[in-house]
């Protein structure tokens, strides 16, 4: 299974990740021989079989209405590259 | 409207959604009380999106979206799961929303409403569940001159309903009402404010038109920005009009989103996506599914109170008009303290229903709508304001005593009986007291008497007036009348 140039395009785009012409040449080789691994899957047989959504055999894992306290302000700022008046600032971005 | 050369029909289909009240978010314990907050204040390493953390699912959550699917008669999934949608925009910190994709917790299901007299089902495609986003407000630097965004996480992971009906209104009258009954159902259950004005209730539209019998639906336009029952029902009137100008004229419409400006009283495209969107939907490892059982469902169903509709019916069968039983219902509050009031009146269940109503649909709606408060914190209890009705009832005081008394109880806090024994407002019924006031105004306006007698039978409404004044309105008018008539020979 190979991949177009396009496609890396595209996936490198839904990824805010800037390629040039010659990341795309090598990541469209790169992503193609990883999708030929999973590939692999397609072999096996599955008709009958449930799609997995969950691998752990969990279910109904929930917890009380309780509020807890959240971090102070100064702790959920500390990691923003800016803030103002509190809010985390960010470039311009449309609606 | 300008004249139309084809016939078309207007197909609507509305997703709602709505946030729930719980006490903390959806997925960590962050209070979700955050009205009048500091921006960043109910944030925590989940709703941050902070590496190494894990979401756990609110129970009540579930528990008020199984109870909105059972009321709106959806089909709860057996099994259902969360979702992640992913999309890069910074009103979700982690890159993607938790929401629900293919297994809904509820699908399938209805709800009634009635226009113009005539009822009809709206079909509810789904309903699923989900996180709200961040509040991002949009600045420009007044140094650069460029803008720049600021986000507030707050709201951010706060518990998000999302109601998707079937395109089944063919009127925006029916949208709107639409709009109304699911509100009116939200709050009646307890799981929402859905207040359109707060913004916890926000509401998309799809509109589309065909000519009438053709099989296919034309092509659909996505309207939002819409933050008014009011102006969903202009948006999609505008949006209706616009496309059949466009279609007479021979053009094609445009598949798009567009939004609605409330001042200029328009939509307008907002087609800013150069691409579709591609969400790369894939199970949420960190939350296993949901199962619900019949005894779940039997534990939530025995929560749900009476719905407006079977309510409405109710009234209905107690002798009350359409206009009182639907107003009555319009909400639950309202519709508890008029049954209160009925229930605690010691007169025959009719009466008693009457009475409850035009007390609850009068004095007691004049101070909501005056106050702006809900019927549900007004000072005077429904048990005494029946104390109240049953003194004018019973004959102890006339009917303008007792809207006064009313007034007094709303201001005092004291009880109807102490006020009229205090205030001595009793009625003046001992024909001896009564026929000396009669007397007494008759003697003092000579003029309104002469004119009486010279045949100006209205004079009589003027003294009738002026002894309902010296009583202070303890008498009773008809009786008064009756009297000045015979005194008056």
């Amino acid at each position: 299974m190979s991949l177009s140039k396009e496609q890396v395009h595209h996936i490198a785009r839904l990824a805010r990740i800037a390629v040039s012409d010659d990341d795309v040449e090598q990541f469209a080789g790169q992503l193609s021989s990883l999708l030929d691994h999973f590939s692999t899957l397609s072999a096996v047989d599955t008709e009958g079989v449930e799609p997995t959504a969950h691998p752990l055999p969990l279910g109904n894992v929930m917890r009380a209405d309780e509020p807890a306290p959240s971090l102070p302000l100064e702790e959920v700022l500390a990691n923003a590259p800016e803030h103002e008046d509190g809010y985390l600032r960010v470039r311009a971005v449309l609606e | 409207m300008t004249a139309v050369a084809t016939a078309y029909e207007t197909i609507i289909g509305l997703e709602v959604h709505t946030q729930l009240t719980t006490r903390s978010k959806m997925f960590c314990a962050c209070s979700a009380d955050y009205s009048g907050a500091g921006p960043n204040t109910h944030v925590c390493p989940v709703c941050l999106g902070l590496p190494g953390v894990l979401p756990v699912i609110n129970e009540r959550a579930i528990e008020s979206i199984v109870m909105t699917g059972l009321a709106l008669n959806c089909q709860i999934a057996p099994f259902s799961k969360f979702d992640r949608k992913n999309y890069p925009y910074p009103d979700l910190m982690k890159g993607y929303q938790i929401s629900q994709y293919d297994l809904p917790v509820c699908h399938d299901g209805w709800l009634e409403i009635t226009v113009g007299g005539e009822h009809k089902r709206v079909g509810i495609t789904r309903v699923h569940m989900e996180e709200d986003t961040a509040r991002l407000l949009h600045r420009v630097d007044a140094s650069t001159g460029e803008g720049y965004t600021l986000v507030d996480v707050n709201r951010s992971g706060t518990p998000l309903m999302e109601i998707v009906s079937e395109p089944d209104m063919r009127t925006p009258a029916e949208a709107r009402e639409y709009l109304v009954r699911l509100r009116q159902i939200l709050r009646y259950i307890g799981v929402s404010r859905a207040n359109m004005e707060e913004g916890n209730f926000r509401c998309d539209a799809n509109v589309s038109l065909r000519p009438v019998d053709a099989p296919e639906y034309g092509a659909k336009v996505e309207i939002k920005n819409m933050n008014s029952f009011r102006a969903v029902h202009d948006a999609l009137a505008f949006e209706v009009e616009r496309q059949a100008r466009l279609l007479n004229a021979g053009e094609r419409i445009v598949q798009e989103t567009r939004g609605w400006v409330d001042e200029s009283q328009e939509t307008v495209s907002q087609r800013t996506k150069e691409e579709a969107s591609d969400y790369r939907y894939f199970p949420e490892p960190d939350l296993p599914p949901m199962r619900f059982n019949e005894a779940y469902l039997e534990r939530i169903r025995e929560r749900i109170p009476e719905l407006p509709e079977a309510r409405y019916r109710r009234f209905l069968e107690l002798g009350l008009s359409d206009y009182e039983a639907s107003t009555l219902t319009e909400s639950r509050d309202r519709a508890d303290y008029y049954e209160a009031v009925m229930h605690a009146l010691n007169v025959d269940r009719q009466r008693a229903a009457k009475l409850a109503a035009n007390w609850t649909l009068g004095s007691v709606a004049e101070w909501a709508n005056a106050t702006g408060n809900d019927v549900a914190s007004i000072p005077v209890s429904a048990e005494r304001l029946a104390e109240l009705i049953q003194l004018a009832e019973d004959g102890t005081i006339t009917g303008t005593v007792a809207k006064q008394v009313f007034d007094t109880m709303l201001e005092s806090g004291r009880g109807a009986r102490d006020i009229v024994e205090a205030d001595g407002l009793a009625q003046v019924s001992g024909g001896d007291e009564l026929t000396e006031i009669v007397r007494k105004v008759i003697s003092e306006n000579e003029k309104a008497v002469g004119d009486y007698r010279a045949g100006k039978e209205s004079a009589v409404k003027f003294l009738v007036g002026q002894v309902m004044k010296a009583t202070r309105g303890r008498a009773n008018p008809q009786v008064v009348q009756e009297l000045l008539v015979e005194e008056l020979g």
